[in-house]
């Protein structure tokens, strides 16, 4: 997928002057976030079970390779078949080579993040093989041709009247001819477009909330049931992972999965959550005749051992973002690729170069919301402090804001010096107020004087006043 | 056990912006420690507690700053601040900033655990209740965003608020919001802040209060900030202020009675 990271302020901007995207994403703290309250002081060992999830997550990644290979040992034994990608290209390809073998010319789609890392849909489209979003959000955004504002809710940007619209225009050769405005009728006509696509369709590809090595199964979570169509309907299913989505047992999904939905959403379980072992056996009654599990790397196995290996704790859920106050204001595309929020702050430069995306870990005040939710205890602000860190020393930080912080620690770091320079700017910002006590335009701070006055000193510092009460006994 | 137990030795950390801008707030911790039983010393090598530096990813700065203060705040029973941020910034970050340093750890981990936010300090560890003080007006009391989840402080300023006669506190709806200062981030990405502090004054106006306080300097200087640029009449204080009866000083960007 296209980055666009490097433009992160101009897409703020633009965002918080569309009153869709605003109305939108100003919704966002109403609704999760009450939700998740909700359903995490309904559950007396919520707090337990975060800190469960987060050690035995650190259990998994310290272990990583053996899990991955138990699941793989599993996956065989079960009449399945995995392949193994260290990148994007080669993930595609092998997708693309599934898809060939069984003559594919129309594949239906679960969601999955790790297929918009990938751009898989553009590239089958290239390739001649049709690609169908079934998850209702990802269908609306891929007839827009857009990408997710959000990790679970992907087409939160899009606005009921903008759906009406799209619909209109792009379901009239299915015979669908009048402009609906009901959202039941909407997601009526959308869901009987999706049924035919999924009997003609070759192959389904979903993503994967957890591959269960004991198992060798992969599960997905859904509240629509299209991802049970998708897998189990076509004859050749891929099911596409990251390799930090592997748990030990079926327990232990259980675990995760307890967690994980009210997190994201406050409901006590998704609607679905499908376990798919293997191809259709004998005595299935329905089911794929043949099961890929494609396991991509994309530059996780870099965090493995380093100082953000906690991100590759994270289970998707989208809390860090549902109760973000900067993703509330600007919304997921202002972020420029896959992930938003939060997890995209901290994620996204260890993706795509933090050249590309110094802004977005930089734009967060630290407020520390998300940390506070988060299901793992993924320390966000902390991995966002290391790229800001890592962006200073390698000099990705422009020159001025680096002049700009060392010459105040210059100042600093020598208190006697600080006392002089401080005396005279407090009396010097003192006089430019005046009476008014507060001053409109700000010398050398156009960020702060754009948006807010500044209030004025009181006059002499705290230090020169108490030493003038001969208090300064040290 | 304010009054008769022995005397905790205090350094008062008065934090930069306090320092700088509004030296009312020093004035104000030092009374009320005083008050509390506590005996103060204003350590004279304190600048500030490296946080922008820090934050802004210069991690040498950070430390050399961090260095001092740790110097400068040797030996005294308790350290203070005026703020749940720098309070917080000693507490948790110079662990993290000196983890590598064995040396430093020891006095480093010391010099944490015995590091508090003024009104929590007051609350929890001396047990004080504010006696024969008064302000009339009815008050919203914003949770900064360090103070609330790095500091633990939600209960005890309220509580202390509500020894305060003639006060009536009024709580705006979702007050755990940051108010979008964030140190360099409001001047960087100053158009992200602006939205953040007008959905924050949204609420607070909401609330019908006349005053607001907080427990750290920058946010109220964001907020009463923004709210004078916007022309409105909320007062703006410190609640250290407030508890220390010092409730008649001009707020925050106004000028003197």
């Amino acid at each position: 997928m296209q980055v666009t990271s490097r433009h992160f302020k101009e897409g703020a901007h633009a965002a918080l002057h569309d009153k869709d995207i605003q109305k939108a994403f100003s919704k966002v703290k109403g609704g999760f976030p009450v939700a998740r309250a909700k359903a995490a002081s309904e559950l007396p060992e919520f707090e337990d079970l975060r800190d469960a999830g987060r050690d035995l997550k650190n259990h998994i990644l310290e272990n990583l390779d053996y899990y991955l290979e138990y699941f793989e040992d599993q996956v065989l034994l079960q009449g399945g078949r995995v392949h193994w990608c260290s990148n994007y290209a080669e993930a595609r390809d092998v997708i693309l080579q599934i898809c060939r073998d069984a003559d594919a010319r129309t594949v239906t789609k679960g969601k999955s993040m790790i297929t918009e890392e990938m751009a898989l849909n553009d590239f089958l489209e290239k390739n001649g093989i049709e690609p169908i979003e079934t998850d209702l959000g990802e269908y609306i955004i891929q007839l827009a041709h857009e990408y997710p504002s959000h990790i679970i809710a992907p087409a939160l940007h899009k606005t009921k009247d903008q759906v009406t619209e799209l619909f209109h225009e792009k379901h009239g050769k299915y015979g669908f001819t009048e402009r609906l405005t009901d959202p039941q009728a909407l997601v009526n006509e959308a869901r009987s477009i999706l049924r035919d696509k999924y009997v003609a369709a070759d192959v389904g590809i979903t993503g994967a909330n957890f591959l269960i090595a004991e198992t060798g199964s992969t599960v997905i979570v859904t509240n629509e049931g299209n991802g049970d169509l998708t897998q189990s309907l076509p004859k050749t299913h891929i099911a596409v992972s990251s390799i930090e989505k592997v748990v030990p047992t079926l327990e232990d999904a259980s675990l995760f999965l307890r967690l994980l939905a009210r997190s994201a959403t406050g409901q006590e379980m998704s609607v679905y959550t499908t376990f798919s072992t293997g191809p259709k056996r004998r005595e299935d009654i329905d089911g794929p005749a043949s099961f890929h599990v494609v396991i991509v790397d994309g530059g996780r196995s870099d965090l493995v051992g380093s100082d953000k290996q906690d991100l590759l704790r994270c289970l998707k859920c989208g809390a860090c973002m549902n109760h973000c106050p900067v993703y509330q204001a600007v919304g997921g595309h202002t972020y420029g690729w896959v992930y938003p929020g939060p997890i995209g702050a901290a994620l996204n430069p260890q993706m795509v170069g933090l050249e590309e995306t110094r802004h977005l870990p930089n734009a967060s005040t630290f407020c520390g919301r998300c940390e506070e939710v988060c299901p793992v205890r993924i320390p966000l602000p902390k991995i966002m402090r290391l790229w800001r860190e890592q962006a200073f020393e390698t000099e990705v930080t422009p020159k001025p804001e680096r002049w700009g912080i060392g010459l105040w620690a210059y100042f600093a770091r020598r208190p006697a010096l600080y006392r002089i320079v401080t005396r005279i700017g407090a009396r010097t910002l003192k006089t430019i107020a005046g009476k008014k006590g507060r001053i409109v335009k700000l010398p050398l701070m156009g960020g702060w004087s754009s948006v807010r006055d500044f209030p004025a000193p009181q006059g002499a510092t705290f230090m020169d006043q108490w030493k003038k009460q001969n208090r300064g006994r040290k | 056990m304010s009054a008769t137990a022995k005397p905790k030795n205090v350094a008062l950390f008065v934090t930069c912006l306090v320092d700088l801008n509004r030296p009312s707030v020093g004035f104000a911790a030092v009374k009320l420690l005083e008050a509390a039983g506590c005996t103060i010393v204003v350590p004279k090598a304190q600048t500030c507690c490296g946080q922008p530096a820090y934050n802004s990813g210069d991690k040498k700065s950070a430390k050399a700053i961090a260095t001092q203060v740790i110097r400068a705040f040797r030996g005294f029973d308790y350290v203070v601040a005026p703020s749940g941020s720098c309070a917080g910034m000693i507490r948790h970050h110079y662990p993290e900033l000196f983890k590598d340093d064995a040396t430093m750890m020891v006095e480093v981990g010391e010099l944490a655990s015995r590091t508090y936010e003024l009104v929590s300090f007051l609350h929890d560890i001396c047990g004080y209740r504010p006696e024969n003080v008064r302000l009339e007006t009815t008050l919203t009391y914003h949770d900064s965003c360090s103070s609330l989840r790095e500091m633990k402080v939600k209960d005890q300023p309220r509580a202390l608020l509500g020894s305060v006669d003639g006060l009536e506190i009024r709580e705006a709806e979702d007050r755990e919001a940051c108010c979008g200062f964030g140190g360099t981030f409001c001047l960087k990405y100053s158009e992200i802040s602006e939205s953040m502090v007008d959905t924050k004054i949204t609420n607070l106006l909401a609330s019908g209060a006349e005053t607001l306080a907080a427990g750290d300097l920058g946010c109220l200087m964001n907020i009463a900030g923004r709210l004078k640029r916007r022309g409105e009449k909320m007062k703006v204080l410190h609640v250290a202020e407030v508890l220390a009866g010092m409730g008649d000083t001009a707020g925050l960007g106004e000028g003197e009675n």
